[in-house]
């Protein structure tokens, strides 16, 4: 904090410059807007300077790396440590398929695997579910049972990669089967690392696949925190996902708040069911969204890191600094690219990488340039993580721990986005709390607001995207996107049949029945859900005991 | 001279895709432009679609599709039109689709197919470029 008196010569000094130099160019002509927005439309000012940020406390808001408040970096070395993680979310196809990819990028330098799984699988369908048919094999891997885990990972050993799982309704069971297969590798559960997404609540405001309602699903939420933090101490329990929530359309702030708050409703179900602050919390990681705006996102990560470290200190009474400690993975905006001038996505990815390493995050997936075509073919995937690479090797930004701090503007919008996404958790409480708030429509009507907004501002010019409202080109389509053979459902139906034949139908029985037993009670269903999955119950066959218990979510649509 | 009455819309999702977006981003832009919009929600099977349409005598459907499971899902819910005698609706679609795979979808009549980065302004043109005007049928 500066000294009144060399604020106040600053203050004079700039109106000095603004009458005698600013004005003189001004009166010449407008500037290119009469305001300019970031791109969730905080105002820009046309400099900052130390007035901006008069209250910012050095020790007290950022501190230093690896210490509270964690503005300035989770870790004491970063990146001169250890680079983040490079991890490409890839799936599709059958499981050998996938196996191929991941092997693929694991020869090329990627440094940790991220299973996309098909929507059946997400939804707890198998494959020859009615609802499946058209969907098997699509937008990730299609995975009906162990047996297609242990082909997923077939020359993988489980000790040597950390994979990272997009799986939310049906988590606990995918984890069961990771569990399972690491045993039959010969690697216990402790062993293990990873994450699986495992956030409901964004589900139900923005991403979709959601099967039970809120309280059951809670309740599986806090029995796999409870399971892991006993069993599984390298695991991440949770990803609490803002990414899904800014697709969505919710801005920079919105994503803040939105996910803060999902993450608050976890950690009060979790005190509810009895577990101890720092017995799951320091489990807990996030995944955030990196768009094209490079100094708001920059901050973005900045500020949700030291309100996070906030909220746990004091409102949960956290002792464990590693409860404070918001770690994170980023993916790039999905939502920004363009089906135009798809080469011109691999500058969009690579200014929001360099936004999301400047902020300090642990993981990155980058996007492929042929993302708002179809699923990226090899060589885009490939481009997307030289992307990161270059950045990590080549760019310098890694040299320094969060470089772009004490700059007037960051710490301005760091401070700002912290306090609007702050007032935005306050009025979610006051609704009481997230789950509430996404019953009542109060996260998504925001979130479609803030979307319809972007979409008139980009109509009417006042947004430019290049290639789509301006710098257009008459293009051919396309050509070489990745196709998913449409057998791949016959396939998989195939092999189902084949496995009711060949396991012990009786063992199946006996566990599904143990399931619906224990689904009625207040049991931990990790156990359980295991033992299902170690008999070669099919996810659906585990679901549907589930949808039977607990019922399925409806969804109230407004538009 | 009365004026018309507004063009009924549904806006379907059909499949497992969550990614709803476009599909409220346009359900509001017609909306504003002056129409009528019922949108389905999530995870409507064809059957549903259709019937849905039907029961609220819509002139306009527009499906949207992100998963890549279009080719399999915007031809079930013509077959099922067809087979319902539906001849009279207009269906449009959005979505991720790639451009060699419009041709098929036009064949089986799906009119026009708006993909990424398409100004909701086309889509409120077309429609109302496309719908028999209700005009005639007050008349």
């Amino acid at each position: 904090m500066a000294d009144k008196e060399s604020l106040d010569n600053l203050a004079k000094h700039k109106k000095e410059w603004e009458e005698k130099i600013l004005n003189k160019v001004l009166d010449k002509g407008h500037e290119r807007y009469e305001k300019f927005l970031t791109g969730s439309n905080i105002e820009v000012d046309r400099m900052y300077t130390e007035l901006d940020i008069q209250e910012l406390d050095y020790l007290r808001d950022l501190g230093f790396p690896g210490d509270y408040p964690y503005t300035r970096g989770i870790y004491p070395t970063m990146y001169r440590g250890r680079l983040w993680t490079m991890r490409q979310y890839a799936g599709f196809g059958t499981a050998e398929e996938s196996n191929k990819r991941y092997k693929f990028l694991l020869s090329q330098g990627q440094t940790g695997l991220s299973v996309a799984f098909d929507l059946p699988t997400q939804m707890g369908y198998d494959s020859g579910h009615p609802l499946s048919r058209g969907e098997v094999g699509k937008v990730g891997v299609a995975i009906d049972s162990l047996k297609d885990m242990e082909i997923l990972f077939e020359g993988i050993p489980l000790d040597k990669v950390s994979t990272s799982m997009t799986i939310n309704a049906p988590a606990a069971i995918l984890l069961a089967m990771y569990i399972s297969l690491g045993e039959k590798q010969g690697i216990s559960p402790d062993q293990l690392s990873g994450t699986i997404q495992n956030d409901i609540l964004k589900e139900y405001v923005a991403r979709g696949t959601y099967i039970f309602p809120p309280e059951p699903s809670m309740r599986l939420i806090t029995n796999i925190f409870e399971f892991c933090s006993i069993h599984m101490p390298k695991w991440n329990t949770i990803s609490i996902s803002g990414y899904h929530i800014r697709e969505a359309g919710a801005t920079a702030i919105q994503e803040v708040a939105f996910t803060l708050s999902d993450g608050i409703a976890y950690v009060e179900a979790a005190l509810k069911a009895g577990l101890a602050i720092d017995d799951f919390a320091p489990r807990l990681s996030f995944f955030f969204n990196a768009h094209n705006d490079l100094f708001e996102e920059v901050a973005k990560f900045r500020a949700a890191r030291r309100l996070w470290a906030k909220i746990m200190k004091q409102r949960f009474k956290a002792q464990n600094p590693k409860s404070m400690m918001l770690r994170f993975h980023t993916q790039t905006a999905g939502s920004t690219l363009t089906a135009q001038q798809p080469d011109n996505n691999i500058v969009r990815v690579a200014i929001q990488a360099l936004a999301s390493v400047l902020g300090g995050t642990q993981s990155l997936h980058t996007n492929s340039r042929d993302e708002a075509l179809a699923l990226p073919a090899e060589d885009s995937v490939r481009i997307a993580l030289r992307t990161q690479q270059i950045i990590a090797y080549e760019s310098g930004v890694t040299e320094t721990i969060d470089p772009l701090a004490g700059s007037y503007y960051i710490e301005y919008l760091t401070n700002t986005i912290e306090q609007k996404a702050q007032e935005y958790i306050e009025k979610i409480d006051k609704l009481g709390g997230a789950p509430k708030a996404i019953e009542k429509g109060f996260m998504q009507q925001e979130i479609q607001n803030s979307a319809y907004e972007y979409q008139m501002a980009v109509e009417s010019g006042r947004r430019i995207v290049v290639g789509v409202n301006k710098f257009h080109v008459e293009e051919e389509p396309v050509k070489g996107l990745l196709r998913v053979n449409p057998a791949v459902g016959k396939l998989q139906e195939a092999r189902i049949k084949e496995l009711k034949a060949s396991r012990d139908n009786l063992a199946v029985e006996a566990a599904l029945k143990e399931l619906t037993d224990c689904a009625k009670t207040e049991k931990n269903l990790m156990p359980v859900i295991i033992k299902c999955v170690k008999a070669y119950c099919t996810l659906g066959e585990i679901c549907n005991v589930l949808r039977d218990v607990f019922g399925e979510y409806k969804a109230s649509m407004n538009i | 001279m009365t004026d018309a009455k507004p063009i009924r819309v549904l806006i379907a999702k059909p499949g497992l895709d969550g990614h709803d977006r476009g599909a409220k981003v346009v359900a509001r832009a017609l909306r504003d432009s002056g129409m009528e919009v019922i949108y389905t929600g999530l995870r409507q099977t064809p059957e549903q679609i259709v019937e849905t349409a039907i029961q609220e005598d819509v002139q306009v459907i527009g499906l949207s599709i992100l998963s890549g499971a279009h080719n399999f899902l915007f031809p079930k819910v013509m077959e099922l039109l067809n087979k319902k005698n539906v001849q009279d609706i207009l269906v449009i679609a959005g979505g991720v689709i790639p451009d060699e795979d419009i041709p098929l979808l036009k064949e089986v009549g799906i009119r026009e197919i708006f993909t990424p980065g398409t100004p909701t302004s086309d889509i409120v043109n077309f429609i109302k470029n496309n719908v028999k005007n209700n005009v005639d049928d007050e008349n």
